[in-house]
């Protein structure tokens, strides 16, 4: 269940962040952190929450987007980035990159909250 | 305790946002880039989408609006002028922001802003040529006339409307790429994207520095043999035997141009590296109703140039309760500048004309003040250009201005070589004009005598405007301002100390070539000179003569003309200089001089249809021959001076070999034995020969594998996944379809004057500059097949047809 909620918030804030686009690219950096505070679960929990969280929110996007636009694009910048023109590699890569972050930041938020309630 | 964890995370989180904040080398930062809320993905345009908005701006003065086809063409209807180039402005920049904004800092000589230290010889060049104070010199005028400069204001409004509005995520993707922004638009940065179109046309149409270095190797005899004025073959845009009147100017040749002109034997040693492509150039031709099966003329152009992704046009339909005209605009421009309307259409192709000339100035001392001229010490005027370089340094340089132009060479600038050589230009595209003008009235006129009024003020550069009327009328006009030279005047260097060797005066605007309504009922023009030798005045020039020769041939032969026979002249491959010369060389190809493999090329060269189609072997073993023997006939001799002397045309190596089989130039200077013709031409063809059998081994001896006709995005070989390649079409620059690997018919129209007025265009690229947009490049196909699309001038009413997908309404805020 803590799971469940940890993944969606940071799947909720992350979209809602770059939507509002007040922050730059990496807001969703702040968030994830928060949700990996305050929601207490084991460390490999918190990142994987975290992790999944923004891997489907920049995943997503990009999926639903690339499929609108039939991978024009995508396949383009396939081969500016050599990936041989494979739109689904940009996609994992783009999802990818959001959750490491992601992730990374949630366990910052974890052990940092460990660290409080230690002392 | 859970110190060192947390230390260690975020540590690692900090880190990874700061390397993928930070562009890598050449690309962009990784996270800014791939974030799909403000990267790359926000530029992938869902695949049918079509606007459908409502803006509202307050500089506007009543309402607008545009709809969309099927094509994304926009047919905007607009209260008032002032709206409607807002608009224009406005959907420029819309599609085509980082094209036009790359093309004016390019014309401004900024491209190091943009490209980085690798792009500072080509911006020292730009400003040594003098493009900003070319635009400005425009610019003065345009906004002299308060019509001109509301329409100028307006269109840079819309611009400005659609930049200002512009987030992170929606820059156009090069910029996302190249980590640069858009700059704001300016009635300057129009001026001088006309001016680069100046230089494009008008700039590489002299050969002032090659020739001076011809003349220090050959003879004035042989200089009138390797480089004559008119060739025998010339079929001119003012048919034979027109009646020119006798010239109102007559220049007056200097006492001194025998000796220090004409006989004056030095050699220059500089070169400009950023030529524009001399093949640049185009076709028009109309047909007048006697000629036509409907009796409706029909009008058809075809310009040359650099085929590109986005396309230089950009295709539009501008409509206002007093004006109604449709055709092709480039954007960063207003108006539009190859089309046609309710009344009248129009197309143009490039003069070749040389309206530039090279003064050797002798400078007082190395701080440029001060410069010799009738006899006593001038002041020149320095302007220092300062050149801003994207990770580096700016860079300054000083430029003198005399009473020629800018001093584009000089100690400071020798563009590698040791010869410090004082070179001003004299250029008409410095003098100051307002060219948007004429397309202004061109989009309005109703008839002959308002198109003539429209294109009288064209100054630079030169264009031939051919013309037909739904009245019957069809004309055409070389139209510029051309100086009035005596003969030799410009070919070469000249002394820049005597004001007797500078332009005595311009050829009247009424003396320029044209004609009106022919007996034979056509007229065309490709590049060609323009009038045979009985025109009074001395006109020098780059000139293409075989497409000349075979449009004019084929439309002489045909009668109750359609358009589809025109669409086929557009789509015409044979190769008419090759039919010419086959028989020559043949004849002086020694058969029992070649291997079995090079006797099978002989076989299928010789069994040719002469069609430079795309599956042609021929036409790349005649082009491989060719090149070789013209390679073999003059080399020796103009690599005597480095840079190297002028080339002869191609059509005047192909007269010397049709009407000299001794010729003088078969023999290799660098060789103690005297070659004859056959020598040679065997020796040209063994050496196309191993060319050949390198291509076929390649997979590329078909015509279109070989030349790979492409389109490029702006950024060319940076940006190859934007490119279309190899396309499957043919031709070449001395062929009616002159397309050439990334060069050709950039917009083929073709317009019917009947009563309601039919028409068809295609160029190849798209409406949209995205490529992340289907309408990036989805005309290519279209335009690779050969194929047209219907160009619609739509009616208000009609706005609820099937063909309007999307409707964009301008409102007054």
């Amino acid at each position: 269940m803590k799971f469940t909620i940890a993944l969606l918030l940071t799947f909720v804030t992350g979209l809602g962040l770059g939507t509002l686009g007040l922050l730059p690219w990496w807001g969703f950096v702040v968030a994830s952190a928060l949700v990996g505070a305050t929601v207490q679960q084991t460390a490999t929990k918190t990142f994987a929450a975290g992790f999944l969280g923004m891997f489907m929110a920049w995943g997503g996007l990009a999926w639903w987007i690339d499929w609108q636009n039939q991978s024009l694009l995508s396949q383009k910048i396939a081969l500016v980035f050599p990936l041989g023109g494979s739109a689904a590699a940009l996609l994992f890569i783009t999802g990818l990159l959001g959750g490491l972050l992601s992730g990374m930041a949630a366990l910052c938020g974890h052990y940092a909250r460990a660290r409080v309630s230690h002392k | 305790m859970r110190l060192v964890p947390f230390l260690i995370c975020v540590t690692l989180t900090v880190g990874l946002v700061v390397a993928l904040d930070k562009p890598l080398g050449k690309a962009p930062a990784l996270g800014k880039f791939l974030s799909p809320q403000t990267g790359f993905w926000q530029n992938a345009e869902p695949f049918d989408a079509i606007p459908g908005e409502e803006l509202s701006f307050p500089s506007l003065k009543g309402n607008a609006e545009v709809f969309f086809d099927e094509r994304l063409v926009p047919h905007v209807f607009a209260d008032n002028e002032e709206d409607l180039y807002f608009v224009q402005g406005y959907l420029h920049a819309r599609y085509r922001l980082f094209q036009i904004d790359l093309q004016t800092r390019a014309a401004a000589g900024r491209a190091s802003e943009l490209a980085g230290t690798k792009a500072i010889n080509f911006d020292k060049e730009q400003r040594r040529l003098g493009m900003v104070f070319a635009a400005e010199n425009a610019l003065r005028e345009i906004e002299k006339d308060p019509l001109s400069r509301s329409i100028f204001d307006a269109y840079t409004a819309g611009v400005n409307a659609y930049i200002d509005q512009l987030t992170e995520a929606q820059l156009p993707i090069e910029y996302k790429l190249m980590q640069a922004t858009p700059e704001r638009w300016s009635n300057l940065r129009t001026a001088l994207l006309l001016k680069m179109m100046a230089k494009m046309l008008s700039s590489g149409t002299e050969n002032d520095l090659s020739n001076t270095n011809a003349k220090s190797i050959f003879l004035p005899e042989q200089l009138k043999r390797l480089y004559p004025q008119v060739p025998d073959s010339l079929l001119p845009i003012v048919p034979s035997g027109t009646v020119f009147a006798k010239p109102a100017v007559v220049p007056v040749a200097p006492a001194s141009a025998d000796s220090l002109y004409f006989s004056h034997r030095d050699t220059i040693e500089v070169h400009s590296h950023y030529q524009p492509d001399p093949d640049n150039g185009s076709n028009n031709w109309v047909v007048a109703g006697s000629k036509t099966k409907s009796g409706a003329p029909i009008l058809a152009n075809d310009p040359h140039l650099e085929l590109s992704l986005p396309s230089i046009w950009y295709e539009m339909q501008l409509t206002t309760p007093t004006s109604n005209v449709y055709g092709v605009s480039l954007p960063g421009s207003p108006m539009v500048i190859i089309g046609f309307n309710d009344s009248i259409a129009w197309g143009v192709t490039n003069s070749q004309r040389d309206v530039k000339d090279y003064y050797e100035i002798k400078f007082k001392d190395d701080s440029r003040k001060e410069y010799w001229y009738n006899g006593k010490w001038e002041p020149t005027r320095l302007r220092i250009e300062e050149i801003r370089v994207k990770d580096s340094a700016t860079v300054y340089d000083t430029v003198a201005y005399t009473i020629f132009g800018p001093v584009m060479f000089d100690g400071q600038f020798s563009n590698g070589y040791s010869k410090k050589m004082n070179l001003a230009i004299r250029w008409t595209a410095h003098d100051p004009s307002n060219e948007g003008m004429t397309f202004y009235k061109l989009n309005r006129a109703r008839n002959y005598a308002e198109y003539e009024e429209a294109i009288r003020t064209f100054q630079s550069p030169g264009q031939n405007f051919v013309f037909a009327s739904k009245s019957g009328d069809i004309a055409i006009w070389q139209q510029g301002r051309f100086p009035a030279r005596w003969p030799g005047q410009g070919l070469y260097v000249m002394p820049g100390w005597d004001s007797s060797y500078s332009w005595q005066g311009y050829i009247p605007q009424l003396e320029n070539p044209h004609s009106l309504n022919p007996e034979r009922g056509f007229l065309q023009s490709a590049n060609q000179r323009a009038t045979d030798s009985t025109y009074p005045y001395f006109i020098p020039g780059a000139y293409i003569s075989a497409r000349g020769i075979r449009i004019e041939k084929q439309l002489a032969a045909m009668n109750q003309i359609t358009p589809e026979d025109m669409m086929a002249l557009h789509q015409d491959y044979f190769n008419t200089s090759a039919e010419d010369l086959r028989p020559v060389l043949i004849k002086n190809l020694r058969a029992q001089d070649l291997t079995s493999s090079e006797k099978n090329y002989l076989d299928q060269f010789s069994s040719w249809n002469l069609l430079a189609s795309p599956n042609s072997v021929g036409q790349t073993i005649f082009q491989c021959f060719w090149d070789s023997l013209q390679s073999a006939l003059y080399k020796d001799e103009l690599t005597k001076t480095d840079p190297l002397a002028t080339w002869p045309t191609e059509q005047t190596s192909l007269e010397l070999l049709l009407k000299d089989s001794a010729l003088v130039f078969a023999d290799d200077v660098r060789t103690p034995n005297i070659e004859t013709l056959p020598d040679i031409v065997t020796l040209a063809f063994k050496r196309a020969c191993a060319v050949l059998d390198s291509k076929a081994a390649e997979q590329k001896i078909e015509w279109s594998k070989y030349m790979s006709p492409s389109v490029y995005h702006l950024l060319k070989d940076a940006l190859p996944a934007f490119a279309r390649k190899g396309l499957n079409v043919g031709g070449y620059g001395n062929i009616v379809n002159a397309i050439k690997h990334s060069h050709g018919p950039s917009w083929r129209m073709i317009v019917h004057l009947t009563e309601t007025t039919e028409a068809w265009g295609v160029y190849p690229g798209g409406q949209s500059g995205n490529p992340g947009s289907r309408f990036y490049d989805d005309y290519v196909s279209v335009w690779e097949k050969g194929a047209y699309h219907p160009l619609w001038l739509m009616r208000r009413e009609e706005k609820n047809d099937a063909r309007i997908k999307g409707v964009i309404q301008f409102k007054k805020s």
